[in-house]
């Protein structure tokens, strides 16, 4: 029996790879750049607060911490364009940084997956439409965690 | 194709420091041009970064991130002389890979 299981396995296995090599030749997919292509958590940057935003993430309320820190972030940035955002982890395990702005239109800017021997460190910019707390939330070892930032917006960022 | 992107690795210390700065307008999709028509999103949704095959970095981007995106991390590991390679694809389908040597 377990032979057959087996045999289904390298037939289903099998099958998956002539499908990709199809679409490989077809010149949807380059196997260098296929990482990249992943996939794109649209119900996450759909959301609007925290709430809807961790349970996208199929997550629970996430616990503030005081491991988590900010660095190049301005308190007062005066082009909502372009705001610098760094933020460090030093949960251990820590799997992914995601970077939210509370009252951009939605929340989610950007989320970042963290391999194992990278630095859970990450700093980028953002837009942000007004002044507004900027969360940094966590995931380590399955767990959620979040420390917010207030940043104060001379000139918003979305407008024309 | 989009414009390439600039990209600095550097070995600090036992690490190797990535600093990428991309080419893309990053529309927001919320945006009216000057006949009130709405601008349609155009952003880069994933990235990846590679170093010896082994994916260092990977991220989901959405509209909130500026124009010419700035992203920088640094991993565990990478000698001079490697390579490191960014890729990003935007939610066009269009995507660019650029690959900078470790310094």
């Amino acid at each position: 029996m377990n032979m057959n299981v087996k045999r289904r396995e390298a037939l289903k296995t099998g099958g998956s790879v002539t499908l990709f090599a199809l679409i490989a030749a077809a010149g949807w997919a380059i196997p260098r750049e296929a990482k990249a292509a992943d996939s794109w958590n649209k119900a996450a940057f759909d959301t609007k607060t925290m709430d809807e935003t961790t349970k996208a993430l199929g997550g629970s309320t996430p616990v503030s911490s005081k491991d988590i820190t900010f660095f190049q972030t301005p308190d007062i940035a005066e082009n909502g364009a372009v705001v610098p955002i760094g933020v460090t982890s030093t949960i251990p395990k820590t799997e992914s940084i995601a970077i939210l702005i509370d009252k951009n239109p939605n929340m989610v800017a950007a989320m970042f997956d963290i391999p194992a021997g990278t630095e859970p460190s990450i700093s980028t910019r953002v837009k942000m439409a007004q002044t507004s707390n900027v969360f940094a939330l966590v995931k380590a070892d399955g767990k959620y965690y979040v420390a917010s930032k207030e940043v104060k917006v001379t000139l918003g960022g979305c407008g024309g | 194709m989009a414009d390439p992107m600039r990209i600095r690795a550097n070995v600090v210390g036992d690490a190797t420091e990535v600093k990428v700065l991309m080419n893309h307008e990053m529309e927001t999709g919320l945006r009216k041009d000057a006949q009130g028509k709405a601008i349609p999103a155009w952003f880069i949704q994933n990235v990846a970064a590679t170093h010896n095959g082994k994916t260092v970095l990977s991220a989901q981007w959405g509209p909130g991130v500026s124009k010419n995106p700035f992203l920088s991390f640094k991993f565990k590991g990478g000698a001079k002389g490697e390579k490191v390679l960014i890729s990003w694809t935007d939610n066009k389908g269009d995507k660019r890979t650029d690959e900078a040597t470790i310094a």
